[in-house]
């Protein structure tokens, strides 16, 4: 679950941001839309518990974020938070399997070949672990970069801009794969985009398990 | 380990900057263990050879000339002394040893010595087959020499006329080998060791006309120099100043000379020293580039890895463990070429059998050639990593 009360958040030298207060209970959807400079990747950072806010409350996970020093907050990270970038990020110099060991590395655990295999296969792509990510298809590279952003079993998905530069039906598998990947870990998914489309790829109240709250950032300063 | 794994793949990501890095460190490190190991071979061939002598007397001349032929065996002798004059010096109350040394002739490069028994027990050498030499015309030779020319005890040869090959062969006087010697590490492994009535023998049958001209030879005869040791070290301060000024001789102190060849050899290492310097400050350059476009390039993936969980101290490991294996294996690449260079060096020195340097010596100065290696790598890999500690997640996120 995601819980914010009060939040902002000021840019060194820049505008304070004030965020709406956000009630996501575990397994539920939210859809952050909203105009670039909005404030969507500085409350996905907030989330994550990268950055601190100038001012309010946050729980994310069942943990209250402010309670967390900055090492212990980078292994609740590891531990809660999956995160699929705009742009894969997958390392070029690694095979997919060792990019998921590295994922496994960063957050401070031993390599866990087994588990690796198991979260390739629940996105249907294990045969690919021995391959580079210069040689998948954009499909294959999303697949494996949110197999990297499960393999810890995380509470919540941070997905930014998932669909963007997608045709329509790759844009919908991708939304498609992300609903079913966060209902069978049972984590919260966070989606941040500007792309309208997804508003219409998620149906209200998905077989009555996980719901879909909208929340459109306006950019509002104190 | 799995940092140092990671850091190897994404090293050898880019093939060819992190090999010419390798190759640039390497080399500056090579010049430098090339020195180091050089350095430590003549030194150690200096104490080795001088130890013991005192003081060498000889003609007058070049007193390092007088070392480096007599001592080193390295150059040719500035001429001949009276052997009178040395068996009156000999008597000397001074004088505790007196060693001759009688050149002029070689075989195939190595030079035949005439003197005494007491050259031998000087070097502490012991003979590995045969025995020393009972009668003029016996040699007994070192143990290069014995294993580069192939000889065998009872093997004869006879002696070519100056210290170089291509002088006239002394065709009616023929050598026995009766001993060969064991690797002593001396200037003796390269020599051919004979009495000294051998080398008059050679020469006065030589250019002796008849009985009267041999006879007045024997009365004239001569030695190239003798090794002196002193009774005490109080003579030091009498005994070259005595030589010099009332004899037809000089006195040559081997440390005194020594200490001056090594200062202007020293103009010479401090020019290469400077430019195996150079060399690693361009290799340290070249390796803070190259981690530097590593992390400009690689922002967005070590922002991922603080996404992922890992510590900002974790993802500057990351980049300082490529600067680790840069340095290990510069490290490894230096130190084979310079061991290299320095048996190359050796290989064509003794073709003209002279110092003994090559590769393979491992003297515990070269452990400074690892440290500088990570010293440099890892000097230059502080602000990328620095870099890498600081890379903003929310640039990541910012990105688009």
């Amino acid at each position: 679950m995601i819980q914010t009360r009060g939040l902002t958040y000021c840019y060194p030298g820049g505008p304070a941001l004030v965020f709406p207060d956000v009630d996501v209970p575990q397994g539920a959807v939210l859809l952050l839309s909203g105009p670039s400079g909005c404030g969507k990747s500085t409350w996905l950072a907030l989330v994550a518990g990268l950055v601190a806010p100038a001012s309010g409350a946050l729980t994310v996970a069942d943990q209250p974020l402010a309670a967390l020093k900055k090492i212990a907050a980078d292994a609740w990270r590891a531990r809660a938070i999956g995160f699929l970038p705009q742009k894969l990020h997958l390392s070029a110099a690694l095979t997919v399997q060792q990019n998921l060991a590295l994922a496994q590395w960063a957050a401070g655990q031993p390599e866990d070949a087994v588990r690796i295999q198991a979260a390739l296969q629940s996105l249907g792509v294990q045969e690919l672990a021995g391959r580079k990510p210069g040689q998948l298809s954009g499909g294959q590279a999303q697949r494996v970069a949110l197999a990297r952003a499960v393999l810890l079993q995380p509470q919540v998905i941070l997905a930014d801009e998932p669909t963007a530069s997608l045709d329509d039906e790759a844009a919908a598998d991708a939304v498609g794969l992300l609903l079913s990947t966060a209902k069978t870990h049972h984590a919260t998914l966070v989606i941040a985009t500007h792309d309208a489309r997804i508003a219409t790829l998620i149906p209200a109240g998905i077989d009555g398990q996980i719901g879909f709250q909208p929340l459109r950032l306006l950019r509002k300063q104190l | 380990m799995k940092t140092l794994s990671f850091a190897w793949r994404y090293l050898w990501a880019r093939p060819l900057s992190a090999a010419l890095n390798v190759l640039l460190l390497s080399l500056g490190l090579a010049s430098i263990t090339f020195l180091l190991l050089v350095g430590h071979q003549l030194s150690t061939a200096f104490d080795r050879d001088l130890a013991g002598i005192d003081v060498v007397v000889g003609a007058k001349g070049s007193p390092m000339q007088l070392i480096l032929s007599g001592v080193l065996h390295l150059d040719v002798p500035p001429g001949n002394v009276p052997l009178a004059a040395v068996r009156a010096l000999e008597k000397n109350p001074l004088v505790a040893r007196l060693i001759p040394i009688s050149l002029g002739d070689n075989f195939q490069g190595y030079r035949i010595v005439g003197t005494s028994h007491d050259y031998i027990r000087h070097y502490q050498a012991t003979l590995a087959q045969g025995a020393l030499w009972t009668a003029p015309m016996q040699v007994v030779l070192g143990a290069t020499t014995a294993r580069k020319l192939g000889a065998a005890l009872g093997n004869t040869f006879v002696g070519t006329h100056g210290l170089g090959t291509g002088g006239h062969a002394h065709g009616d006087s023929t050598y026995t080998v009766v001993g060969i010697l064991a690797p002593s590490g001396s200037v003796l492994d390269r020599l051919i060791l004979t009495d000294t009535a051998s080398v008059w023998k050679v020469h006065e049958d030589y250019t002796a006309v008849d009985a009267e001209d041999r006879k007045i030879m024997e009365e004239e005869r001569e030695i190239t120099m003798a090794l002196v040791q002193y009774k005490t070290p109080m003579a030091a301060l009498t005994f070259p100043r005595y030589v010099n000024t009332s004899t037809e001789m000089q006195a040559a102190a081997p440390a005194l000379e020594i200490s001056r060849l090594l200062n202007m050899l020293g103009l010479g290492t401090d020019v290469l020293r400077a430019f195996a310097g150079v060399l690693l400050l361009t290799a340290g350059l070249s390796v803070f580039i190259a981690l530097w476009s590593a992390v400009r390039e690689r922002r967005a993936d070590l922002a991922l890895l603080r996404m992922l969980g890992a510590p900002p101290a974790k993802v500057a490991a990351l980049l300082l463990c490529e600067a680790l294996w840069l340095g290990l294996l510069a490290a490894v690449l230096g130190l084979a070429l310079g061991q290299g260079f320095a048996a190359a060096l050796g290989w064509f020195l003794q073709l003209d059998n002279s110092l003994l340097i090559g590769g393979l010596v491992w003297p515990p100065e070269l452990a400074v050639v690892p440290a500088l290696a990570l010293g440099v790598s890892l000097g230059a890999a502080l602000l990328p990593a620095l870099g890498a500690y600081r890379v903003s997640v929310l640039e990541l996120l910012q990105s688009r």
